[in-house]
């Protein structure tokens, strides 16, 4: 399928008329910081929940930055940060085979059993 | 497999960074959200320059914090664009190279404390009614990024047109100084939402691939609609004799754009583009001992580690 996606998005002045030309994606960096993922408790009793990404020299430095970066309106009172290289994820390649067989196994929820009406809270 | 991927949009199924996703689709989003990221750290830029001249306490606070958002705003951006596969060094690569473009209205100057309410009130307004419809965006990441840049971005809004209410109450002076920052900006301001849709005959792909939900015209005709109101609360006026409610379109009609000035600021040659890039590239290469500093003390820190 061929087609050329000329512009116009907000920020984006595309391809033509000095907008920017091809973008090569050689993931070429010579000293970067290293990547962290970056969890954030919102309030006592609730778990961390992943919040974004963020580069820092190491894990203290991830960790200001990541409370400057995403708690500068009391969003949270813990933060947890993971170096990203250190996550690994299911494929969604597999995703069928993984989390289709849950589907037809209606018994593992309450509402799949019909109770008398006289039993009112169960 | 396009017709797959093309069905969980349909879906509305948002695609992840891990999916499956066409070539050109990526790539658009690389463009599409770096630039975006681009826009928000050139954004810092007018708007620092009145930090040490902001006339009170007060002012000077919710300035500093505004501009430290944006400097949020563009890391969220980013990272979400890192998710593609283009490193962050690459991406500041192309900005300082000039490969990449930021929002064309970074590149007028900020003249008078004034123009520091209306960029809040029309630039970020304008960005707003953009980055909405951005927030269901097909992209998971980009997506949950705009959510929190929209969360934040409304005090920007009206902070900006506090400013300028306060204005409108002040002296004569005042006024006149607000009348001229709105009459600098406002046809920028339009500008802002890109090309006039009859010429952008292929965004119908990116509305197909829901990278885009509403057409520049769209997004345009409603933010003048909200603004040809708002003005009135202020009591001042826009630059645009031609602006005038169109009961049979329910909207306001509004005079001609001058596009050439809009591409003639996109291809360099605006009143600030390269005061704006040099600051930037300055920044840069200021920093440069900072983050090799940091990269060397985390280094020794991690061998003591491993020697003890």
């Amino acid at each position: 399928m061929s087609f050329s996606t000329i512009k116009h998005y907000y920020g984006d002045y595309g391809e033509a008329k000095n907008g920017a030309a091809d973008i090569s994606t050689n993931n070429q960096s010579k000293e970067e910081w290293p990547l962290w993922e970056i969890f954030i408790r919102s309030k006592q009793g609730l778990d961390h929940k992943h919040a974004g990404s963020l580069h820092a020299a190491d894990a203290a430095m991830a960790i200001e930055n990541a409370r400057d970066v995403y708690t500068r309106r009391m969003e949270g009172v813990s933060i947890w940060a993971v170096e990203s290289k250190y996550i690994h994820a299911s494929n969604p390649v597999e995703s069928g085979s993984l989390y289709d067989p849950a589907n037809d196994k209606a018994y593992r929820h309450p509402t799949f059993y019909d109770l008398p009406e006289e039993v009112k809270y169960m | 497999m396009e017709n797959i991927f093309q069905d969980k949009i349909d879906k509305e199924i948002r695609i992840e960074p891990k999916d499956w996703m066409p070539e050109k689709y990526r790539q658009t989003l690389i463009r599409q959200i770096s630039q975006h990221a681009h826009s928000e750290i050139i954004g810092m830029l007018p708007e620092g320059n009145w930090i040490t001249r902001a006339p009170s306490l007060k002012r000077k606070a919710i300035l500093i914090a505004k501009v430290q958002d944006e400097a949020g705003h563009g890391l969220y951006l980013y990272s979400a664009a890192e998710t593609l596969g283009i490193s962050r060094d690459e991406m500041y690569d192309q900005l300082h190279t000039g490969k990449a473009k930021y929002s064309s209205i970074f590149n007028y100057p900020t003249l008078s404390w004034a123009d520091m309410g209306v960029i809040g009130w029309l630039v970020d307004g304008a960005a707003i009614m953009n980055q909405v419809p951005l927030c269901r965006s097909s992209f998971g990441p980009y997506a949950r990024a705009m959510v929190r840049v929209c969360k934040e971005e409304s005090f920007h809004q009206r902070q900006g047109f506090e400013i300028l209410y306060v204005l409108s109450k002040g002296t004569a002076a005042q006024r006149k100084m607000a009348q001229d920052a709105i009459n600098r900006w406002w046809w920028p301001s339009i500008m802002m939402f890109g090309p006039k849709d009859d010429e952008s005959p292929n965004s119908i792909q990116s509305m197909k691939w829901k990278i885009k939900r509403f057409s520049n015209d769209e997004l345009r005709q409603k933010f003048i609609d909200v603004c040809a109101e708002q003005v009135k609360v202020l009591g001042f006026t826009l630059p645009d004799k031609d602006l005038k409610w169109n009961e049979e379109r329910g909207h306001y009609d509004f005079g001609e754009i001058n596009w050439d000035e809009f591409w003639q600021v996109i291809a360099g040659n605006g009143p600030c583009n390269k005061e704006r890039l040099d600051a930037r590239k300055k920044a840069w290469a200021d920093g440069e001992w900072v983050r090799a500093a940091a990269t060397a003390h985390a280094a020794k820190k991690s061998n003591k580690l491993k020697a003890a």
